[in-house]
């Protein structure tokens, strides 16, 4: 994909859409080099307790009830919701484009079925089916990224059993049926590629509903243990938040910022894949 | 119309040197350049063009509804009852819509609100320009369905649009266009996207409603039969510009300009151009008693609709012979199609093909062996389009077992064959036009190599002189690899055309079959008779129908 | 007749989507790490044996396990969903207990996140292009962005902690012994913050989507025909396009509302709301994965319940539906 092309022009066109690309990549870049941006272990406790920001030089965001400090903290939680964002996701992608190619190829009973067994996991309220399955399994990032895949995989299988519903009807794919094309070849090389567009929208919005997930889990205290995270952070705010409010400030501003790059990338996205492929004028 | 020394007559619309721009990056500057015209009251003035004419435009500046800003009148003016259009503001242009000046659109289907009753719709106009109480505006509402033609205006007051048929919809267009007794009325291609028969109980119903109130039409086709059938004036337009103009009469029978000479020549006569067929030649197909059924809506704890698309086909086809299969929608002709290539099961009857009987179901297209191939209707929708058209067109010997060298040597020969040259191999479908597109699906059914070629609706979304090229196209086909083919269309003309024998279709029954030229000459069903009747004649009513042998 | 019969069938769907979540409990029970009775008894495993003994023999784990699944579903139906030991109480009683509060505050907040969020999407679809539009979208997409708990915080520590304009924390005053319309006020104030915080995610969901419901509408066919009628614009956009646009919003409402109720978890525990989401969380806390499970399975019904309702408006709101 050249800087050139049209889908990158049509990305370019959408200011708040560069914006969040923008911070996007300055949110991966310090998650893949953290540990060397910053100062300090974010579980050391270096300072004092309840540091104001900007009283100490190197503490901008100043220290917490045990005296660690804030800025190493919100560094290092990148690392932790970027990572567990995109595993889930892509955990999620995996299991929702496979049912819903099934359920909009083959339509019928296996449609019928595989559509009761999504109803089901959607008539539960997401959140709180992921917070029994952490308490239950035990909080880890294993546990944590299974929990969010198993609860975001049915919205993209159904937007990839309509696509397919509606793609399966199309000319292309009865032409290939009659060219003799085997059913594996005709999901992934002529419908597929057609379906692409939404899902690459849609992957983009859940590894920010991913990251909103975790932290909520994380504040409830049902976060790995061993990581912290920026909804640890803020959970831990939440008994002192009188006397320091910058503790829980700081790592949900990272929260609001990095989901709204992810949704300000999703909106161009979107508006860079849109485009009428078959060429119709008007 | 003699020439008396009367006072002229003022026309209702004169449109002066009109020139609508385009947004940049459109394939012209302007969609209208420089276009003139006149309607005088009681008259009716076709526009007729082919699609990107700019005939649509013409309409919907008259009423208003360009999507400005960046579509918008640069230049000229419209004058309606001496005032120029253009001149005024929104809520100036809100009095005239509907009250001054009517306008129907092209597609029923979308263009009444799902949501709301016909009776508030239809009332919504007397609401948006007078006080009129309740009552008397019922009266009114009912007395307008009736007129349009509508059963049980009752009933259908308080429907909702879904409970409608396409043909219905536009009478209810119809109605709302007329009910405050505009002395203009605009017609969009309203009879575009309807089947033949009800077409013409459309055109009817304007003709009538127009002598009844002397309204001023000005109707906007493609089609050259309607222009014959319903138009005093004619404006013939070529991308933007008007190139010819005058009394319908003189155009449709002495055309100056080559491009409508070209247009009127490009029309299928109907006239059945193939002679009664003497060949022995091996039967390809043989149907036999063919029934499918639709069913719909089977839940768990109820029962479904069916629908019988098929019911006792019986036909057969020899090599080099070419069957029409002609119906409106509903009629059960696609069903039949989609059964014949194999991409539809079929419940009872045999297929015999080459004398082989292909078994219903999955094993259908495995027996044909890829040898049954099929042409689609729509050029926008039958090509893949992230797939360049040489990896299109050999996929399919591919996907057969054929090598990858021979089937890129058939593509560049096939591509050759259909008119588009071998670079053409590595681009993509959205690069084509309409009718270069249903040159590939022709070159990517014939690299199959089949014997039996289906071809549904293929020309039907084409303009009219695409439409001949590509109908050419398949005769110099058929010639070259004698092949059998079965040419399913709604258009009697194109039947006429093409074919050697034609099937009639009527709600899944063939209720007529034999050779063309009997079938259109000698029609013994009452609905083929009523199905020729309908189509729009390019002569006048009171010569000869041009659909005889 | 027909509205009533589709209304019992969606019922009965509701009841079996519930009974095969509680199924979806009993096997979770099961997957977890260790033997499901000391699973149940959580941190009471350690501590009281007897209690302990008393969970084996109802779980009666040497049965069959279809056996226990039925004696387990047939708790359910009998609104027996097992016994709390670190608050001492039936977990029905407790839940029954913080219902009402849950209810209140989640009602409140979908019906205003519907009301303001659709009005705020029209309002900037009418306005399309300009610095209203603008605005809204751009706080729209904040909020959007926003975690709930980081939102109710941020309100406590502003509204109650700073300005002290609201109270931040619980239900009503502690002590305060008002009673009849006082009390109301009292706890209406109490409801203000974590109505708002609760509300302003969902508010921003659905203005976008009445934004892009009504801008698509607009230019469909029907609505330009309105236009050649002569209708006026404010009619147009009220009847054609914004009637219309309602449909797809209706639908998402359905879909978002175990978003909702879920969502209150996290501002119960902000505001030490008494409900049932503050109840779920505590259970957290104290590691009672019997109440745990029971909240849960509650939460789950009323999802279905908001479900069944927005299907029922749905219908209303569009007449294509054949009943």
């Amino acid at each position: 994909m050249t800087f050139n092309s049209p889908f990158m022009r049509r990305y370019m066109r959408n200011k708040g859409a560069v914006a969040g690309m923008v911070v996007l990549l300055l949110v991966a870049f310090i998650a893949v080099f953290g540990p060397w941006i910053a100062t300090n272990d974010p579980w050391g406790m270096v300072q004092q307790p309840f540091l104001r920001p900007w009283t100490e030089p190197g503490f901008a965001m100043g220290t917490d009830t045990l005296g660690r400090d804030i800025l190493s903290g919100v560094i290092y939680g990148a690392r932790i919701s970027l990572l567990i964002g995109l595993v889930s996701t892509v955990v999620a992608l995996l299991i929702g484009v496979t049912l819903g190619a099934i359920a909009g190829y083959f339509g019928g009973w296996i449609d019928a079925a595989l559509m009761r067994f999504t109803e089901i996991f959607q008539a539960v309220p997401s959140f709180a089916l992921a917070i029994v399955l952490v308490a239950i399994f035990q909080p880890s990032v294993g546990s944590i990224v299974a929990a969010i895949a198993i609860v975001s995989w049915p919205p993209v299988a159904r937007l990839v059993r309509s696509e397919f519903l509606t793609l399966r009807q199309r000319d292309f794919v009865q032409a290939a049926l009659l060219a003799g094309q085997s059913t594996p070849r005709i999901i992934l090389t002529q419908i597929l590629p057609n379906a692409m567009s939404p899902i690459i929208v849609m992957a983009s919005l859940m590894i920010a509903t991913a990251i909103l997930l975790e932290s909520s889990l994380s504040f409830l205290g049902l976060g790995d243990p061993n990581q912290m995270s920026w909804g640890y952070m803020v959970g831990s705010a939440r008994t002192v938040l009188r006397q320091a409010w910058w503790m829980a400030l700081f790592p949900g501003l990272a929260i609001v910022l990095t989901v709204l790059a992810l949704n300000l990338v999703g909106e161009g996205l979107n508006d860079g894949l849109n485009q009428r492929l078959d060429g119709r004028t008007k | 119309m003699s020439v008396t020394a009367m006072k002229p007559v003022q026309p209702v619309l004169d449109i002066v040197e009109l020139s609508i721009c385009l947004p940049t990056g459109a394939d012209r500057a302007l969609a209208v350049e420089g276009a003139s015209l006149s309607v005088l009251p009681g008259q009716t003035l076709c526009v007729v063009g082919e699609s990107g004419s700019g005939k649509s435009m013409i309409a919907n500046s008259v009423m208003g509804l360009l999507p400005l800003p960046h579509v918008r009148p640069v230049g000229g003016k419209i004058l309606f009852e001496g005032i120029d259009l253009l001149t005024l503001t929104e809520p100036q242009m809100r009095e005239l819509r509907g009250r001054r000046i009517g306008m129907v659109f092209q597609e029923p289907m979308t263009a009444l609100n799902p949501v709301m009753r016909i009776g508030e719709q239809i009332g919504e106009v007397f609401d948006a320009h007078m006080n009129v109480p309740a009552d008397e505006k019922r009266k009114r509402i009912l007395a307008a369905l009736a007129d349009v033609g509508l059963p049980e205006p009752e009933l259908l007051i308080d429907a909702y649009p879904f409970r409608l048929s396409g043909g219905q919809r536009q009478r209810v267009m119809i109605a709302c266009a007329l009910i405050l007794e505009p002395v203009l009325l605009i017609c969009d291609e309203p009879t575009t996207a309807l089947d033949v028969t009800t077409q013409a109980q459309i055109l009817k119903l304007v003709r009538e409603l127009q002598k009844r109130r002397g309204t001023a039409v000005l109707f906007i086709t493609h089609d050259f039969g309607v222009v014959s059938e319903i138009a005093d004036q004619v404006v013939v337009m070529q991308t933007g510009k008007v190139v010819e103009a005058g009394p319908a009469r003189d155009v449709l029978q002495a055309p100056q300009h080559p491009y409508t000479r070209k247009l009127i020549d490009a029309i299928p006569t109907g006239t059945a151009t193939r002679g009664p067929s003497t060949s022995d030649a091996p039967y390809v197909l043989q149907v036999q008693d063919l029934c499918k059924t639709y069913r719909s809506g089977n839940g768990l704890f109820k029962r479904g609709r069916s629908v019988q698309a098929a019911k006792d086909i019986n036909f057969d086809l020899r090599r080099g012979e070419t069957l029409g299969v002609v119906g409106e929608s509903g009629s059960g002709k696609s069903s039949v199609g989609r059964c014949l290539v194999g991409l539809a099961p079929f419940d009872s009857g045999r297929i015999l093909f080459n004398g082989r009987n292909l078994s219903q179901g999955g094993n259908f297209r495995a027996a044909a062996e890829g040898k049954i191939q099929m042409v689609f209707q729509d050029p926008y929708a039958s090509l893949n389009p992230r797939h360049r058209v040489g990896a299109a067109i050999a996929g399919g010997p591919i996907a057969q077992g054929v090598s990858k060298s021979e089937a890129m040597a058939r593509t560049m020969a096939l591509l050759k064959l259909v008119g588009l040259g071998a670079d053409a191999a590595d681009r993509y479908p959205h690069e084509f036009s309409g009718g270069q597109r249903q040159r590939i699906g022709i070159a990517r059914a014939l690299a199959m190599q089949p014997s039996l070629l289906v071809a549904d609706e293929p020309v039907s979304a084409l303009d009219v002189s695409v439409q001949a090229q590509v109908l050419e196209l398949f005769a110099q086909v058929r010639e070259e690899f004698q092949l059998a083919m079965v040419f399913i269309t709604h258009d009697l003309r194109v039947a006429g055309q093409m074919c050697d024998h034609i099937a009639v279709m009527q709600r899944g029954v063939v209720v007529e079959y034999g050779e063309t030229a009997k079938v259109l000459g000698d029609p013994q069903h009452e609905y083929t008779r009523k199905l020729i009747d309908a189509v729009p004649r390019l002569s006048s009513p009171d010569e000869a129908p041009a659909l005889a042998a | 007749m027909k509205r009533t019969q589709f209304m019992v069938k969606r019922v009965l769907q509701g009841l079996i989507a519930i009974l095969l979540i509680a199924t979806v409990n009993f096997m979770l029970v099961r997957a977890a790490p260790g033997d499901p009775v000391s699973v149940m008894a959580g941190e009471a495993g350690a501590s009281d044996a007897q209690f302990v003994a008393q969970l084996r023999a109802q779980f009666g784990l040497d049965q069959p396990i279809t056996t226990q699944l039925a004696t387990y579903l047939g708790k359910v139906v009998q609104l027996d969903l097992g016994f709390s030991y670190r608050q001492q109480q039936p977990v029905l009683q407790l839940i029954l207990d913080r219902l009402p509060a849950t209810l209140l505050l989640t009602g409140s907040a979908f019906v205003l996140s519907l009301i303001f969020g659709i009005t705020l999407g029209a309002l900037s679809a009418r306005k399309a292009g300009t610095w209203v539009d603008s605005a809204i979208s751009l706080v729209a997409l904040v909020f959007y962005a926003t975690p709930l708990y980081w939102l109710a915080l941020m309100a406590v520590l502003v509204f109650t902690v700073q300005l002290n304009w609201l109270p931040g924390f619980g239900f009503s005053t502690v002590g305060s012994g008002a009673t009849g319309l006082a009390l109301a006020w009292d706890i209406a104030q109490h409801l203000v913050l974590p109505v708002l915080t609760l509300a302003l995610f969902y508010m921003a969901v659905y203005a976008r989507m009445t934004r892009a419901a009504m801008l698509e509408v607009a230019q469909m066919d029907f609505v330009k025909t309105a236009r050649a009628k002569g209708v006026k614009p404010g009619r147009i956009l009220r009847a054609h396009v914004l009637r219309n646009a309602l449909l797809p919003v209706v639908t998402l409402a359905g879909i978002q509302a175990g978003g909702l109720i879920g969502g209150a978890v996290l501002t119960e525990t902000v505001f030490a709301w008494p409900g049932l989401g503050r109840l779920m969380f505590d259970a957290l806390l104290q590691r009672d994965y019997s109440l745990l499970l029971g909240t849960f399975l509650v939460t789950a019904a009323m999802a279905v319940l908001f479900n069944l309702i927005t299907d029922l408006v749905y219908t209303l709101v569009d007449p294509r539906i054949e009943l």
